[in-house]
């Protein structure tokens, strides 16, 4: 496995009201790599909908917890680990219940809260989940030929 | 990172005017605001998303509850002016099949 070139690691705590800061800073780290507007707006949901799971877990836990995003910066890709500290769930289970809509079934099966996980998996190239500690979301993004690159007058703040 | 939800009222119909950002934080505010306009027997309720920056599967929670209580009690939902980015929700989840969606914008925000 080649090494991260950087990596960047952010604790919020479990509140609703952090998740916004959550999308900030994948925002402007994804800007950053070069990423295009519309990955970043890919980004910006799936990682939102896993962080919205952990503190939505907290919450049924009542866990005053916290919320760990660790950014991998690669030179191809960004992976972005979301790990609540509290219990875990079966990837199985959850998965058999994920897919989208589909006209011919009642509305009233839908169920409000559960796009989350199958639009992760849509709008991310890989997603993984690893629950031996709590729950870790793993999503990866590929840095596409097309994108964006990054250009000098891009780094900035550093010096 | 907040949402403003602006009603107006004609005759049978409510406008809500949506600015702001749908998540997990905003959408228990706006779910509050909008399920009971949707009681009312006959009402259309008409949601402009024009000016939302950003939304995720708890906006989505939020229309689809919607849509459920229109349905009881006879009422209609319609979703306008929708950018881009936040149509192609609906379309990679299939609701844009259920939910009557107007027109779309290109772009947006």
């Amino acid at each position: 496995m080649d090494k991260p070139f950087d990596f960047v690691e952010v604790r919020v705590p479990a509140k609703a009201e952090y998740v916004g800061v959550i999308r900030l800073t994948i925002s402007g780290i994804a800007n950053r790599m070069g990423f295009t507007y519309d990955d970043i707006e890919d980004l910006k949901v799936a990682i939102s909908e896993a962080v919205t799971n952990a503190v939505q877990h907290a919450y049924h836990e009542n866990d005053e917890g916290e919320v760990t995003v660790g950014f991998g910066l690669y030179t191809n890709r960004l992976e972005v680990m979301v790990a609540d500290h509290g219990g875990s769930f079966n990837l199985q289970e959850v998965k058999k219940d994920i897919g989208p809509y589909t006209s011919d079934q009642p509305i009233e099966n839908l169920r409000e809260g559960g796009f989350g996980l199958f639009l992760i998996d849509a709008l991310m190239d890989k997603v993984e989940i690893n629950n031996k500690y709590g729950v870790i979301v793993i999503m990866t993004k590929f840095l596409h030929e097309n994108g964006v690159e990054q250009s000098d007058d891009q780094i900035s703040t550093t010096q | 990172m907040n949402l403003t939800v602006n009603v107006e009222k004609n005759e049978k119909e409510y406008v809500l005017a949506l600015s702001g950002e749908i998540d997990v934080y905003t959408a228990p505010r706006l779910k509050e605001k909008l399920l009971p306009l949707t009681k009312e027997k006959g009402t259309l309720v008409k949601i402009n998303l024009e000016k939302v920056g950003y939304m995720d599967s708890t906006g989505l929670g939020v229309f689809i509850s919607a849509l459920k209580s229109t349905r009881e009690h006879g009422s209609h939902l319609v979703l306008t002016n929708l950018p881009e980015k936040v149509f192609r929700l609906f379309e990679i989840t299939g609701l844009n099949e259920i939910i009557d969606i107007e027109e779309k914008v290109r772009g947006g925000l």
